[in-house]
């Protein structure tokens, strides 16, 4: 079977939000966030989806 | 030289031009200049001497020759599969993909194009064996109208009714008007969307129309288009800027987002108006027994 969108990586600002499963980067800060869910998006190729104001999802389609 | 020699060369000429006719390079740039071209022009040719020969054939009782229309046949429909390998190839290389079914498509009209140069100079090499050459040369003109008329389709304007509509955000949803087209997560990115993005909802013209248009296919055939006719805000490593086409389940409306380096919303609407509408994506479910039933 062949995946077509995979979660290739959590970013947060609140660790009791995710367990294991893909890289997680946890953050201080909402600004913290956005930055490094702006550079996993352009180093991953995927597209960071918002989840929640502190959960952002790198996803590959 | 023997009698059959001007009307030979009469069919092969008048099938030729009529390749050269429906070979037209035109926004969506394909075929690209010189190369491809002559590549055409000389299947074209052939098809056109096939097409010119078969009728003194039979006239001599070469009843056999007709079998080199089935060899035509097959070499035809290789034109076919190398149109669509090499469009295939390319379109991976495509920042807006033309997808399958548009491929599929084009493909479909090349091969076609050369049947329709055989059926051209077979007529006329007829017709000026049967009667003389001003016949043959009415029935020539008479061709480019058919031809013309056949190898014209309908588009999407014909269908659809369509309106430009603002793209809006609602938390980390992306809109145009209530369709939902994406979530997009990063403010920045949230900012260029609201920038250069565009919005245009399509509205089905009949119940037919719902069906064609909520084909992948024929969606990205528009993305395609549109970002051929007005340029596309995007490069490689930015997935998040991708035009997008969805569909709203309750009345068959797509919602059309696309990311144009010219913002110009007259312009988009007529190109938009001017894509075609695929062979392979048309769907007629008002044509099933079961509505004809209903009407009846």
């Amino acid at each position: 079977m062949q995946l077509e969108k995979a979660i290739l990586a959590t970013i947060t600002t609140n660790a009791k939000k995710v367990t294991a499963g893909s890289s997680i980067f946890i953050c201080e800060t909402k600004e913290e966030m956005e930055k490094v869910a702006a550079n996993l998006e352009a180093i991953l190729d995927g597209i960071s989806h918002a989840l929640s104001d502190e959960l952002y999802i790198i996803v590959k389609h | 030289m023997n009698e059959y020699t001007y009307p030979i060369l009469f069919g092969v000429i008048v099938g030729t031009l009529a390749r050269i006719i429906m070979l037209k390079t035109d926004y969506r740039q394909y075929p690209t200049y010189l190369h491809g071209k002559i590549i055409h022009l000389a299947l074209g040719f052939i098809a056109a001497g096939l097409g010119s020969v078969a009728v003194p054939a039979i006239m001599e009782k070469e009843f056999t020759a007709i079998t080199f229309l089935t060899i035509a046949a097959s070499q035809f429909r290789e034109v076919r599969n190398m149109e669509r390998n090499t469009l295939t190839e390319m379109d991976g290389y495509e920042l807006v993909p033309r997808g399958k079914t548009y491929i599929e498509g084009v493909a479909i009209a090349f091969e076609s194009r050369n049947y329709l140069v055989i059926f051209t100079s077979l007529i006329t090499t007829l017709s000026y064996l049967v009667w003389n050459l001003y016949i043959a040369i009415v029935v020539a003109i008479i061709a480019y109208f058919i031809v013309n008329k056949l190898m014209s389709g309908s588009t999407l304007g014909d269908i659809v009714d369509i309106e430009h509509s603002e793209v809006s955000f609602d938390g980390a949803g992306l809109y145009v008007d209530n369709i939902y087209i994406m979530n997009i997560g990063l403010p920045a990115r949230q900012e260029e969307i609201l920038k250069y993005g565009m919005g245009f909802i399509l509205t089905p013209k009949s119940f037919d129309v719902r069906s064609t248009i909520a084909n992948l296919g024929q969606r990205q055939a528009i993305l395609h288009d549109v970002s051929v006719s007005l340029g596309v805000f995007r490069d490689s490593g930015t997935p998040a800027l991708v035009p997008l086409i969805k569909r709203d389940l309750d009345d068959g409306r797509i919602g059309v987002f696309i990311l144009p380096q010219d913002k110009n919303v007259e312009k988009a609407m007529k190109v938009i108006s001017a894509v075609p509408v695929l062979e392979n994506a048309i769907r007629m479910p008002s044509e099933s027994k079961a509505s004809n039933k209903e009407g009846s």
